[in-house]
């Protein structure tokens, strides 16, 4: 008989367990499986990568000096459509320098500004967040306030002012003006989100279970709390890249002899009316280059906001 | 700073009926907006090792707020321990500093609660969470502390440990995450558990199951275990003794056996008498009329008095003490008391 009983109970388990043969699915690997079907997703990745890699090694699409301005090429002969990734595919600007060239490493400062501004931003802003919001009281207060000072200064102004103060303008200014304007966006979120996580049963029981602050905050808290952080960055970072073309078009940014689209659009001004393709090709790349951004941001954001579902 | 002697077994562990946890006259309050909310207003208990203490109440009756207390997990503010004292092996554990209370929990006394999967971190898998336990105390590496979660899953009787150690809260059923749950609370082999309504969100099947094994362990580790609930079915077969809670007070102790056959407090009485049973078929059910006190504003007198149909005009000015209860030659009841004017009649009237 208490074998009989015996069995029983190891029957009773068995039944509450239901077979689960596929693989272990967290919030992450979810989210990889819903993005890897979505093709907004795949279509702004491939765009990003393509970015990445003309950032990284420029040579490879084309081999003429972006810098090197020849006269005789003038700016009203037409871009050679067909002359496929040669220097005078998208014709020549002012100059006389390959606009082709120019697009290709002009690039590279939108896609570091972009990138660095968004990760300083996520980090610096996240960090302070986490720390309103899980402490509360006075520090919240405090850092709280801090926020909506910085959050009160306009970022194209505040960029001016702050760029107006540096004699020589390099990328680095640039995002550190972006950063030191633009963290307090990705603070008020993280500062929502560790609140709303931090009263989570979970939480509580971390605590009851012994686990100190650091730990709660960095392997209980940060990763319930960080989705809509990533949510923000993504799509502010197009954001970013098109502010660095905005103070670059108005000779506050980059300045030559660093190639930026801003720039380029700039200098393309005068010309407008009788070679509109000076303009076109950065103006192009710039737009499409913050479309991917904003496209992956939205991706991004139905992949991991299960409400959106 | 008094330390008690205690007394091992070879294994280690204690020898049940070792005094573990006190908690004498401990007042907890909460500032609200409309006032100080009294929650806990001088509640004494004590568990000894291998003893169950089931702490009974409904919602509001400051349970849950004790237990809180003693874990160290007590939002404060808003909350506050107004006076008392709650001794842990001898030592006032409101007098330690925040580090020494970190080293208790999760290794001396731990703690089940009630909702399993809102307890469980959603982002990690169970068997990082169990692991935790021992990397946070013991210094486990990442893999020592992955075979220590397979072994625990494997004890409380979790099929194929190893292969779900990976998995994540949201996979395993309800009964199963309370077992690991319990799994968690058991890692470090605590001294005390208190166990916050562990089966309330479980179906009435699988709470036998998890009630069995909550006590299969206890026997076999010589825990106590503190059992807080509102459902006098959970607490019948597993607790020792019973304290009953109402408005922050503890209104009667009692053995468990006696307090279900002849209980001496009039809501104990009520609570006793609303459980639904077989042999009414048909009739009403009784429930205790009106609603719990408003805590910020606590009836004068006993606080059960404008509920009680035995009340008299002595319950509306004088709260009653703890009396000791005895029996009708007049022999003290060993562990019965009952905070009620009327003891006497209720018991043997």
């Amino acid at each position: 008989m208490p074998d009989l009983i015996e069995k029983k109970k190891t029957e009773a388990v068995a039944v509450s367990a239901p077979e689960k043969p596929e693989k272990a699915r967290s919030l992450g690997s979810d989210a990889w499986q819903e993005l890897r079907r979505n093709p907004v997703f795949l279509l702004s990745a491939a765009l990003i990568l393509l970015l990445i890699v003309i950032t990284i090694a420029p040579g490879l699409f084309t081999s003429v000096d972006p810098r090197a301005g020849d006269l005789r090429n003038h700016y009203l002969s037409k871009p050679s459509y067909g002359h496929l990734f040669q220097d005078d595919w998208f014709g020549y600007d002012g100059q006389g320098r390959s606009i082709y060239a120019r697009v290709i490493y002009g690039a590279r400062a939108s896609i570091i500004v972009g990138t660095c501004v968004t990760a300083a931003v996520t980090v610096f802003g996240g960090l302070l967040g986490m720390l309103a919001g899980y402490f509360g009281g006075w520090v919240d207060t405090l850092l709280s306030r801090i926020t909506d000072i910085f959050f009160g200064i306009p970022l194209l102004l505040g960029a001016l002012v702050v760029l107006n103060a540096f004699t020589a303008r390099t990328v680095w200014s640039v995002v550190f003006a972006l950063v030191a304007l633009g963290w307090t966006q990705m603070a008020r979120v993280m500062r929502g989100s560790v609140i709303t996580v931090k009263q989570a049963d979970y939480v509580t029981a971390a605590r009851a279970l012994g686990a100190g602050t650091p730990r709660i905050l960095f392997k209980h808290i940060l990763p319930n709390a960080v989705a809509p952080v990533i949510v923000v960055a993504t799509i502010a970072l197009g954001g970013y890249i098109a502010t660095e073309a905005t103070l670059s078009f108005l000779g506050i940014g980059l300045q030559d002899p660093t190639i930026s689209w801003g720039i380029d659009i700039n200098s393309a001004q005068n010309v407008i009316r009788t070679a509109p393709h000076v303009l076109f090709f950065p103006a192009g790349m710039l737009s499409l280059t913050v479309l991917a951004f904003i496209m992956l941001g939205d991706a991004v954001r139905d992949a991991l906001d299960p409400k959106l579902r | 700073m008094t330390t008690v002697m205690e007394k091992k077994t070879e294994t280690g562990r204690l020898v049940p009926g070792t005094p573990l946890l006190e908690v004498r006259d401990l007042h907890v309050e909460f500032k609200t907006r409309d006032g100080i909310a009294k929650a806990v207003n001088g509640v004494n208990y004590s568990v000894a090792a291998g003893e169950t203490l089931a702490v009974l109440g409904e919602s509001g009756s400051g349970k849950s707020v004790t237990a809180q207390t003693i874990m160290g997990i007590l939002d404060m503010p808003p909350g506050r321990v107004a006076s008392g004292e709650i001794l842990f092996r001898g030592q006032d554990m409101l007098k330690m500093s925040g580090e020494e209370r970190r080293q208790i929990r999760g290794q001396k006394i731990a703690m089940i609660f009630q909702d399993a999967l809102s307890s469980l971190n959603p982002v990690l898998s169970v068997g990082y969470q169990l692991g935790e336990m021992f990397r946070v105390h013991r210094g486990a590496s990442r893999k020592e502390a992955k075979a220590k979660a397979i072994e625990l899953m494997d004890r409380v009787r979790i099929p194929a440990a190893a292969q779900r150690v990976g998995d994540y809260p949201h996979q395993f059923s309800g009964g199963m995450r309370q077992r690991i749950m319990i799994a968690m609370a058991l890692a470090l082999e605590p001294d005390l558990i208190i166990a916050d309504e562990p089966t309330t969100a479980l179906d009435v099947t699988v709470q036998a199951q998890v009630m069995d094994l909550l006590a299969e362990l206890q026997a076999e580790y010589h825990m106590g275990l503190i059992l807080i609930t509102h459902d006098l079915g959970v607490v019948a077969d597993v607790a020792d003794k019973i304290a009953v809670m109402y408005a922050g007070r503890i209104v009667e102790t009692a053995p468990v056996h006696q307090l279900y056959a002849n209980p001496a407090h009039p809501y104990t009485k009520g609570l006793l008498r609303s459980i639904p049973r077989l042999d009414q078929k048909g009739e009403e059910l009784y429930a205790i009329k009106g609603l719990p006190p408003n805590l910020l504003k606590v009836p004068a007198g006993c606080a059960f008095n404008p509920r009680c149909d035995a009340a008299t005009d002595l319950c509306r000015t004088e709260t009653p003490a703890l009396h000791q209860v005895m029996d009708k030659d007049g022999a003290e009841l060993a562990g019965r008391r009952s905070a009620c004017h009327l003891w006497k009649e209720t018991l043997h009237g």
